[in-house]
């Protein structure tokens, strides 16, 4: 079995799999047995300044939306920062960390953007023992209106100004988690190194409404008739958090920045596509919301199997794998020449890519008699369209033209690598010449 | 409890009333709403959908289905109610695998296809519960048309035409409207009076007056109809039944098979309906399975089904059979009768073994005989009571003569199905129709 030990910014763990701060690390109770369960580390819930607790709603947090068998596919809350008193929180910290030293144990923190109420918290903090700190800089909802939270994460300033007051007044090990609520997330990435940062952590939740009550008319999760936006999360999010940790780790400016992936991680698979993309590892909140703690256990040994198969050593081999594949839009190969192919023999005949290539497409697909659908070589683009809304796995392939072939649709024939920087439809390459 | 399964001759009682009970309850339960969000959920959407090809009325079911998994059961019935006005019961007695359900792109893929027949009662049924009924009449035409036989041709008929704004005087020869819908299926497919519900709902539509214990040709002649009305439609069924041709058949205790299923059907205590120990039911179709199956719930012994085909000529469906065989019915296949023994009263059949050749059936000689208190006759219907002026084809109506239309069991082409017969009895109401608007 792989050796899953992971060392993220000299924080060791016995696997990857973190729960991410959140209302399943809010307390002793939920982090003790989420360690006995299996999990390699975990952030603990936000702490906030000493003094009277946040007040929750007393009403729904959460919203969700769901797919067939009401598989939980997106989840959203306005829960905020931990509403227990600090030395409570402090108190139990300390009490967890002394009897799992082997597992990651990291504080999330949020207090009010002044130099003394950072200073003051790091302080108090110190004697727990725990081996990193979370800067909050992500959370979408309450906080934000007071000035903390993503209202911090969504300008660059202030994320390398906090930062370094964390770094000059603490010598932990410092993550800066991102909010996803900003149109480039390597703006607030560049501010968190330059400040001092030892990694970030995305994505934080994203701004969202689940859906609407038709017959009260109010958002959910609904307060009293009224509703606000609450921070999204779960499998939806997987393919934006997973983008914008690319982004991160292929900018030439934060390349090589640790990376802790957070968003939708509910499989091995899940984790292992973060970890390629550059992850150092992840953390998890919505799967184990959604079905307890013991997923790690899949987690672990699916990650494991995986590496065996692969013949890797550690998960170092795994991490940023994918980083050097994933490339700007212009650099893409345009003599990479693939047409859909349809297995006859797999196809249960339901017509779908037939409908979406024919309504919807480049009518590409011929529906002869019996109900047997083939494509037209000559018409194919090559859109995808088809293999993603077949039901069948594996029915609908892309089939890549060999180089010489004449492609029958544009009679071209396929030549070497060459993108859209030197194609001649390509108005700057006329201007340089 | 006087009476078990092993009391000898024909006698009621054999099972206690929770078990009758039970034995009788809703044979295929109704889904619960989040039951078919999820098996709506299995569908594919297909394109130009193999289901509705499969489909005599033409249901566009993937449409309702979509409908069902977006939270609207009731527009799903209006999509079914728009092909299909018996939609209720056909989502209950249609043979759905060997149609829609047997024409399922996922049947094809992977041996379970959507639930479709099982959808579409949730949705009817849903809409029905609410009280909705989504048809209205045109204005009124003026133009009255006489329908003869309240069976699922006739109401489909009716309903067509009072939508289209004529006046419709259903003539039906039993006490109660509902035809084969309500004397000639299994009590466990049809359970809670469903079918008089279904015509209730059905004749909401107005304009619509249903005329029981009027027979075409004892009461009422076709020209008498013709001269009362602007046309008239025939959906009167398969009225007679075939009989044996073995010696022995007037004994008592032989029974035609569709006589017993609507008794079955009109008797309120099922613990008062008599049935023999030993029921030997002849025949291969669903006439003869729903009878053997019911026996066996009221509590016989032995139950029996003897085919003189192969099995695979049966025209049970593989599902009907298996339905049979699972309650504990023993089918027998390439046997005819021969004579049915006893002194007065059945005691004993005698089959002969029967070879299927190229030249027709033929004896092979070799006999077995079956003990039998109870004999059910299921070998086929028979067209009764064709008007004069009709052209028969096969043994049923082909041609009519002029503003006379016929649908269902009675006329040639097509499956003896109820999904058929409302099909046909639409179609004619809407030949009807542009007759009539001339």
């Amino acid at each position: 079995m792989a050796n899953l030990t992971t060392d993220f910014i000299g924080i060791k763990s016995p696997n990857p799999f973190w729960l991410a701060s959140a209302p399943p690390t809010d307390k002793e109770y939920n982090v003790r047995r989420a360690f006995e369960a299996g999990w390699g580390g975990v952030v603990w819930k936000t702490l906030g300044s000493e003094g009277p607790p946040v007040v929750n709603v007393n009403g729904p947090r959460y919203g969700a939306i769901w797919g067939a068998d009401r598989r939980l596919l997106g989840l959203n809350n306005i829960e905020l920062i931990t509403d227990r008193p600090l030395e409570v929180n402090l108190r139990e910290i300390k009490s967890v960390k002394r009897d799992y030293k082997d597992r990651a144990l990291i504080i999330s923190l949020m207090v009010p953007c002044d130099e003394d109420s950072w200073k003051d918290i790091l302080h108090r903090i110190e004697d727990t023992e725990a081996d990193g700190v979370e800067l909050n800089f992500g959370c979408p909802h309450g906080m934000a209106e007071r000035g903390m939270g993503s209202a911090v994460g969504q300008v660059p300033e202030y994320i390398e100004m906090v930062t370094r007051w964390v770094k000059k007044h603490s010598r932990m090990p410092c993550i800066v988690k991102l909010t996803p609520n900003i149109s480039d997330i390597r703006k607030p990435a560049e501010a968190a190194k330059r400040g001092g940062a030892d990694a970030v952590s995305l994505i934080n939740t994203i701004n969202s409404i689940t859906s609407v009550n038709l017959d009260t008319f109010s958002p959910e999760p609904m307060i009293d008739g009224k509703g606000t936006h609450g921070g999204y999360c779960g499998p939806a999010v997987k393919p934006i958090a997973l983008n914008m940790v690319a982004e991160i780790a292929r900018s030439p400016d934060t390349h090589g920045l640790p990376i802790s992936g957070i968003g939708g991680v509910t499989t091995w698979r899940d984790a292992a596509e973060f970890m390629a993309l550059g992850a150092g590892n992840v953390q998890v909140c919505t799967a184990a919301m959604t079905y307890g703690f013991k997923i790690v256990q899949e987690m672990i040994s699916g990650l494991s199997q995986y590496m065996d198969e692969k013949g890797f050593t550690s998960t170092a081999d795994l991490v940023g794998r994918a980083v050097p594949n994933v490339t700007d839009w212009q650099y893409l190969n345009l003599n990479y020449v693939t047409k859909a192919h349809i297995d006859q023999d797999a196809c249960i005949k339901c017509g779908r890519c037939y409908a979406a290539c024919e309504d919807t497409s480049h009518q590409a697909i011929a529906m002869k008699p019996g109900r047997v659908f083939e494509v037209m070589d000559d018409e194919c683009v090559a859109c995808n369209l088809c293999v993603n809304v077949c039901p069948v796995d594996s029915c609908i392939t892309m089939v890549e033209l060999p180089k010489g072939a004449v492609d029958p649709r544009t009679q071209t024939t396929v030549g070497d690598y060459a993108n859209w920087t030197t194609h001649p439809n390509n108005p700057s390459v006329q201007a340089a010449e | 409890m006087t009476h078990s399964p092993l009391t000898p001759g024909i006698v009621s009682g054999r099972l206690p009333a929770d078990r009758i009970a039970a034995n009788f309850a809703d044979h295929t339960p109704p889904l619960d709403a989040h039951e078919a969000h999820v098996a709506a959920d299995r569908c594919y959407f297909c394109h130009d959908a193999p289901c509705i090809t499969a489909c005599p009325t033409s249901i566009d079911i993937p449409l309702f289905i979509r409908q069902i998994a977006t939270g609207t059961p009731e527009a799903a019935a209006t999509t079914i109610w728009t092909q299909n006005i018996l939609g209720g019961m056909c989502a209950r007695v249609c043979p759905t695998e060997t149609l829609c359900e047997e024409a399922c792109v996922r049947e094809v893929a992977e041996g379970k296809p959507v639930e479709i027949g099982r959808l579409q009662r949730f949705a009817t049924d849903t809409a029905m519960a609410k009280g909705l009924h989504p048809f209205a009449r045109a204005a009124s035409t003026g133009k009255t048309v006489a329908v003869v036989g309240a069976g699922p041709a006739g109401l489909s008929c009716a309903h067509r035409l009072a939508m289209h704004g004529h006046d419709v005087v259903v003539y039906e020869r039993r006490a109660k409207a509902g035809g084969l819908n309500e004397y000639g299926i299994a009590s466990y497919k049809s359970t809670g009076d469903f079918a008089q519900k279904e015509v209730e709902w059905l004749l909401r539509i107005g304009g619509i007056t249903v005329q029981t214990g009027v027979e075409l040709g004892r009461d009422v002649t076709l020209d008498a109809l013709l001269a009362r009305h602007d046309a008239v439609f025939l959906g009167i069924g398969l009225g007679g039944v075939n009989a044996l041709r073995a010696e022995g058949e007037d004994r008592a205790g032989v029974a035609n098979a569709v006589d017993f299923i609507a008794d079955l059907r009109q008797t309120a205590d099922l613990t008062k309906l008599p049935v023999g120990r030993d029921v030997v039911v002849i025949g291969g179709g669903m006439t003869a399975v729903d009878a053997a199956v019911q026996s066996k719930l009221l509590g016989a012994e032995n139950v029996t089904i003897v085919y003189r085909r192969g099995q695979e000529k049966m025209s049970a469906s593989g599902y009907e059979q298996e339905h049979a065989t699972s309650a504990g019915v023993r089918i027998i296949c390439n046997a005819a009768p021969v004579a049915v023994h006893g002194n007065g009263a059945v005691r004993e059949v005698e089959f002969g073994y029967m070879a299927d050749t190229p030249e027709g059936l033929k004896a092979t000689g070799e006999t077995f005989r079956l003990k039998a208190d109870q004999v059910f006759k299921a070998i086929g219907q028979t067209l009764a009571g064709a008007p004069e002026g009709a052209v028969l084809e096969g043994g049923k109506i082909a041609a009519l003569p002029a503003r006379v239309w016929a649908g269902g069991d009675c006329t040639a082409g097509g499956e003896d199905l109820t999904v058929t017969a409302v099909a046909q009895g639409r179609d004619a109401a809407e030949q009807i129709n542009i007759f009539l608007r001339g």
